[in-house]
């Protein structure tokens, strides 16, 4: 967290305000409107909810541990597997992203704050009142939503608990967080980046926002959409997705897809931005491929609009969908593959060393990989066919959300760890915290390609004899993997709270205007514009 | 913080993304529409279609070939109501007018409405499947116990390609008595 | 480093996976020559990826080793090169086409549906599938209902897991081999998913629409498979099982059906005694009644009620049979009237009426339920 910063100010005062620190007390998070605290705030309660996720995660792992039902019956197995993924999705990784965002795009475009402050705070306190409700749905009458992450119609419609209205409610207020969070990043990044900075000057991890918000802004209205159609046919005797009205169940697969696809990009792309500021900082060499990096990422946005329905290839597409599906999904491994090769050549030639971050960067850079063939294989239609539903569906997406986004948040905490706080980690700490992470997310995920393969559905609570080894594989893996994130909670508290100091420039090869300012990030940071030099930037 | 320059600018690019939000949330109220008229002219979604008028005098049949043309009732959603065809299938000539009845019975002790729902497999044949009299055109009132006869007349277009030789047509029948409300089991 | 052994680790296993088909491991060939051609297209596939990723995490590895600081090595100030992006950019392309080649045409060989010898309609509901066999003028010849046959016993861990726990129905679907069949399958209900892995065929159930498969079995045996889409609590308790016989036992076994549908019929007028009328009671009410009233009547209040000494059990017999036939909408109990023929629905009510300490006088046969769903 920030501290309060008034020596060490680079800047003038501004307006007719002298400096003042923050408020005290509850008052300054209530009320804040400083980039800083609201990326606190962010990355703290995404910290929450992925720990919200997780024990649902490895509830579910428990009651998969071994065959037969034991500790939950199925009916509630479901709420666990629908809300773990709502949860993790919509409160952890995107939150959490948000987070880093606030953090680091006014210091990283030498701006004094965002756009939109006082937007910015309602869009983060919005969260914890969606995310009250959504979970209170669980112990409602009934229970709590159980008709998976998707939410296909007419199971969560015609078929779903009472609780479906509350979950709707819930969906609505995240869109409009998420579209107020988009509409402030995009604002910020457009009109206040300092002098000299050129889009082409741009840091990745602006970039990768831009386009991110720009998206979410396109697809989020979709999803409130969806919900609302939904709700219309469950409270007002509408026929969207009833069949019995004249309407198409599948027609709600179209809609939530056409959202669902570039909604997972969005988890990703940060992502991508903040490796290619951590390779290159331990690398000691520049990025590879500036430019090829920028255009990947603008066609992998462009190329997730046309995607979605491959994610229903089983519903009964005629011939034609299917090709096009399967060849524009096919396209996007290109600048995927690009952005892999071009990390690699940054590597390649560099003077490495492997801190914390950068051991959890190049996990991802090859775990993620991993997660990029199954998506491959995933997009052959005809074999997909084999694949849909099962858990091999389940192990691609783990392995581009969990080594994938998730190891690059962790790393960007590590990372800019002594830039937000002014202090450094224990370094043999992190290093134990990644390797308990790695170890225990491949144990956990890869049977699950096997499982998978071997003929194992998703989203049942008990299965057949055969896939009883791996299963049980699996869950030891969750637990190694979830008590490593507690672990992960103990390193960043121990570095607050006695880390040793952290100089401005806290990496030696890391480069960008938020590495210009002390360690820690004085309060109100470039209230005059930074000079921005090639030697700083991407030149 | 910002200058009175950049608050402008600021406001500008809000307005825009404004609009956008804007444009994409009435985009997705009409997915729905563009989803119908899509399914529409491509039959992709195995609806048949609305009445079709059929002028003898243009359409004769073609008698080089028969079509085999199979129907399936079922009802959906527990609906309880008896529900079956005169015949399992039949085959026609394309071209040929075709009349087949179906039959439903309410048995029940209430007043009850139902919807039958068309859906036509193989897709490429959808756009050729053209019915000029189908009770899946409106909702069927029953008295408790009474048995309706309903015909259904269609015509398989002569343009159906050659390498389709047999059409599986169902109908789901669902209880639609809820969403009508009162009106409709009082009224006529 | 450990990490590179992990990853090499991993991808060791990937390529044994390739050279065993384990049944733990792997894709499986299957009986048909289109689950061949998809297990072939999945090889190539991974194959593929497997050399991509080898090749591009062993250069990584290779830097990891010798490009660090600690031994030394100091920094190249190279970042770009159009040669290199275009190289891989392109050859990747390339290698997408070649992939999309044979991937293409597995798909257009799945998608030629004529000439069938055979239809069988497969209708998915909650939670178990039903199959009705249609003959050469597509009338309904007989359908059955094919419900998961693992006990409660073996789930809740009371008893011994079999060999084919919650793959076992207690009426598999038969097909003969070397035919084509047909299958077009809907839901009642909610979308459900019919997947036969050894057939390299799965397709949705979506209630309202018809969807069509086709296959052609050259090998005869049991086949396993499950619901592949979320369907409600039971999702993972409605297995697909499908004998393939030979052709001429299948077509005997068709005419037998034949006839017994008519001795099925007969029976919707015959008059049970108390034993006869228990014993189906039972065997009906462990198969579609049980997981939710529980083998006991005592169900799991509120939301499965409690059938020991209830209202219906203890009201009129007429008004019990209404409940049974038509459900409660909304709610998980069905509308078993159009899943139950009127012997089964008499034997069900007849023995929650005479079960668990309730005691009613009256006898339910046949007739009575046709009496009162109005035939």
């Amino acid at each position: 967290m920030s501290e309060v910063i008034h020596a060490g100010q680079q800047d003038d005062h501004h307006d007719d305000h002298h400096d003042h620190g923050p408020d005290k007390g509850l008052a300054r998070w209530l009320f804040t409107t400083n980039h800083k605290d609201i990326g606190t705030l962010y990355l703290w309660f995404s910290f929450a909810m992925f720990l919200v996720g997780g024990v649902m995660a490895l509830i579910i792992r428990t009651e998969l541990f071994q065959p037969g039902l034991q500790f939950v019956n199925p009916e509630f197995f479901n709420q666990m597997t629908t809300n773990h993924g709502l949860i993790m999705v919509f409160g952890a990784i995107m939150p959490a992203f948000v987070g880093l965002a606030n953090w680091l795009v006014p210091m990283q475009v030498g701006a004094p704050d965002m756009a939109l402050p006082r937007m910015n705070n309602l869009s983060f306190w919005i969260l914890p009142f969606a995310f009250g409700i959504m979970i209170s749905t669980l112990f409602m009458e009934g229970g709590g939503p159980n008709f998976g992450w998707t939410f296909y119609a007419p199971l969560s419609t015609t078929y779903a608990p009472d609780s479906v209205t509350f979950f709707i409610f819930a969906v609505h207020l995240m869109g409009a967080s998420s579209i107020m969070g988009s509409i402030n990043i995009i604002a910020t990044i457009l009109n206040m980046r300092a002098p000299g900075m050129t889009l082409m000057k741009m840091p990745l991890f602006i970039w990768t926002w831009l386009i991110t918000a720009y998206l979410l802004i396109a697809v989020m209205p979709v999803l409130a959409g969806a919900v609302t159609m939904m709700l219309f046919d469950i409270h007002f005797g509408t026929s969207f997705f009833n069949a019995a009205g004249g309407g198409d169940p599948v027609m709600f697969q179209h809609i939530f897809w056409f959202f669902g696809h570039p909604e997972v990009y969005i988890m990703i792309l940060p992502a991508f931005g903040v490796i290619s500021h951590i390779i290159p900082a331990f690398a000691r060499k520049t990025l590879f491929g500036y430019d090829s990096m920028v255009y990947a990422v603008a066609s992998i946005a462009f190329l997730s609009f046309i995607v979605w329905a491959h994610h229903m290839f089983t519903v009964g597409m005629p011939l034609a969908g299917q090709l096009f599906f399967m060849y524009t999904t096919m396209l996007i491994a290109i600048p995927t593959g690009v952005k892999v090769f071009n990390w690699t050549a940054t590597m390649w030639r560099g003077s490495m060393t492997f801190e914390t971050p950068m051991l959890f960067a190049i996990a991802f850079v090859v775990l993620f990989t991993i997660g990029g063939f199954s998506g491959l294989m995933l997009a052959i239609t005809p074999v997909d066919y084999q694949y849909h539903d099962t858990y091999f569906v389940v192990a691609h997406f783990h392995y581009v959300l969990v080594p994938g986004a998730l190891f690059s948040i962790i790393a960007a905490v590590y990372f800019w760890f002594p830039k937000w706080t002014g202090r450094m980690y224990n370094e043999t700490l992190g290093k134990l915290h990644f390797w308990l992470s790695f170890i225990g997310v491949n144990i956990t995920f890869f049977p699950q390609h096997f499982s998978g393969l071997a003929g194992m559905p998703r989203r049942i609570p008990d299965y057949p004899l055969q896939f009883a080894d791996f299963n049980m594989v699996s869950s030891v893996g969750a637990f190694i993997f979830g008590f490593s994130q507690l672990f992960f909670l103990y390193v960043i508290i121990h570095g607050i709270r006695s880390g040793t100091p952290a100089k401005a420039r806290a990496w030696e090869g890391a480069k960008g205007l938020e590495w210009t300012l002390p360690s820690p990030a004085p309060y109100h940071s470039f209230t005059k514009p930074p000079k921005v030099t090639d030697e700083e930037v991407h030149a | 913080m910002t200058t009175n320059a950049q608050s402008s600018e600021i406001k500008r690019t809000v307005r825009k993304l404004c609009l956008i939000v804007l444009a994409m949330a009435a985009f997705a109220w009409a997915l729905v529409p563009l989803y119908d008229l899509f399914c529409e002219i491509t039959g992709l979604n195995g609806k048949t279609g609305g009445p079709y008028t059929y002028d003898p005098a243009t359409t004769s049949p073609d008698t080089s070939r028969l079509v085999k043309v199979n129907f399936i009732t079922n009802t959906n959603q527990g609906m309880v109501w008896d529900f079956w065809s005169e015949k399992g299938g039949v085959r026609v000539h394309p071209g040929e007018l075709k009349e087949v009845n179906f039959y439903v019975k309410n048995t029940t002790d209430r007043v009850m409405v139902g919807q039958a729902i068309p859906s036509l497999v193989p897709v490429s044949a959808t756009q050729y499947f053209h019915k000029t009299e189908c009770f899946c055109f409106n909702q069927q009132i029953l008295q408790p116990g009474e048995e309706m006869a309903m015909p259904m007349r269609f015509i398989v277009g002569r343009e159906l390609p050659k390498n389709v030789q047999s059409i599986n047509l169902s109908y789901a029948l669902f209880d639609i008595t809820e969403a009508m409300g009162d009106a409709a089991v009082t009224g006529g | 480093m450990k990490q590179r052994i992990s990853v090499a680790g991993g991808l060791v296993s990937l390529l044994t996976a390739g050279v065993a088909t384990a049944d733990e491991l792997n894709l499986r060939p299957g009986v048909t020559d289109i689950s061949q051609q998809v297990y072939d297209l999945h090889m190539t596939i991974l194959w593929v990826c497997v050399v991509i990723g080898v090749a591009v995490f062993s250069v990584m590895f290779w830097s990891v080793i010798h490009h660090r600081r600690s031994a030394g090595y100091e920094a190249a100030k190279f970042h770009e090169s159009t040669k290199l992006e275009l190289a891989w950019t392109i050859v990747p392309t390339l290698i997408l086409i070649g992939m999309a080649i044979p991937a293409t045409q597995v798909l257009v060989a799945m998608y030629d549906t004529g000439g069938e010898d055979m239809t069988v309609e497969v209708r998915g509901y909650q939670w178990k599938w039903q199959y009705k066999y249609l003959d050469d003028d597509y009338n309904n010849t007989f359908s059955f209902f094919s419900n998961l046959a693992t006990t409660q016993d073996e789930i809740q861990n009371r008893s011994a897991k079999g060999e084919n726990y919650l793959l076992e129905v207690d009426n598999p679907l038969r097909i003969p081999m070397n035919r084509k069949v047909r299958f077009l399958i809907t839901a009642e209900d909610v979308i459900h998913a019919w997947w036969v892995p050894d057939f390299g065929i799965k397709r949705d159930a979506v209630p309202g629409m018809l969807n069509e498969l086709w296959t052609v079995v050259e090998e005869p045996g049991i086949y396993r498979g499950q619901c592949t889409e979320l369907c409600g609590k039971d999702h993972g308790f409605m297995p697909v099982v499908v004998e393939v016989m030979e052709e001429a036992d299948f077509d005997a076994w068709y005419a037998e059906e034949v006839a017994n549908e008519s001795v099925r019929q007969e029976a919707l007028s015959k008059t049970f005694t108390h034993e006869e009328l228990m014993a189906q009671g039972e065997e009906v009410y462990g198969t579609f009644c049980a997981s939710c009233h529980q083998p006991n009547g005592q169900g799991v209040p509120p939301v499965f009620p409690s059938l020991v000494g209830s209202p219906y059990i203890v009201g009129p017999r007429d008004d019990h049979i209404k409940m049974v036939i038509e459900g409660v909408p909304g709610t998980a109990m069905q509308a078993f009237g159009r899943q139950l023929d009127a012997a089964q629905l008499a034997a069900v009510v007849h023995y929650e009426r005479h079960s668990w300490g309730n005691d009613s006088d009256d006898i339910t046969q046949p007739r009575d339920v046709i009496e009162l769903s109005g035939e």
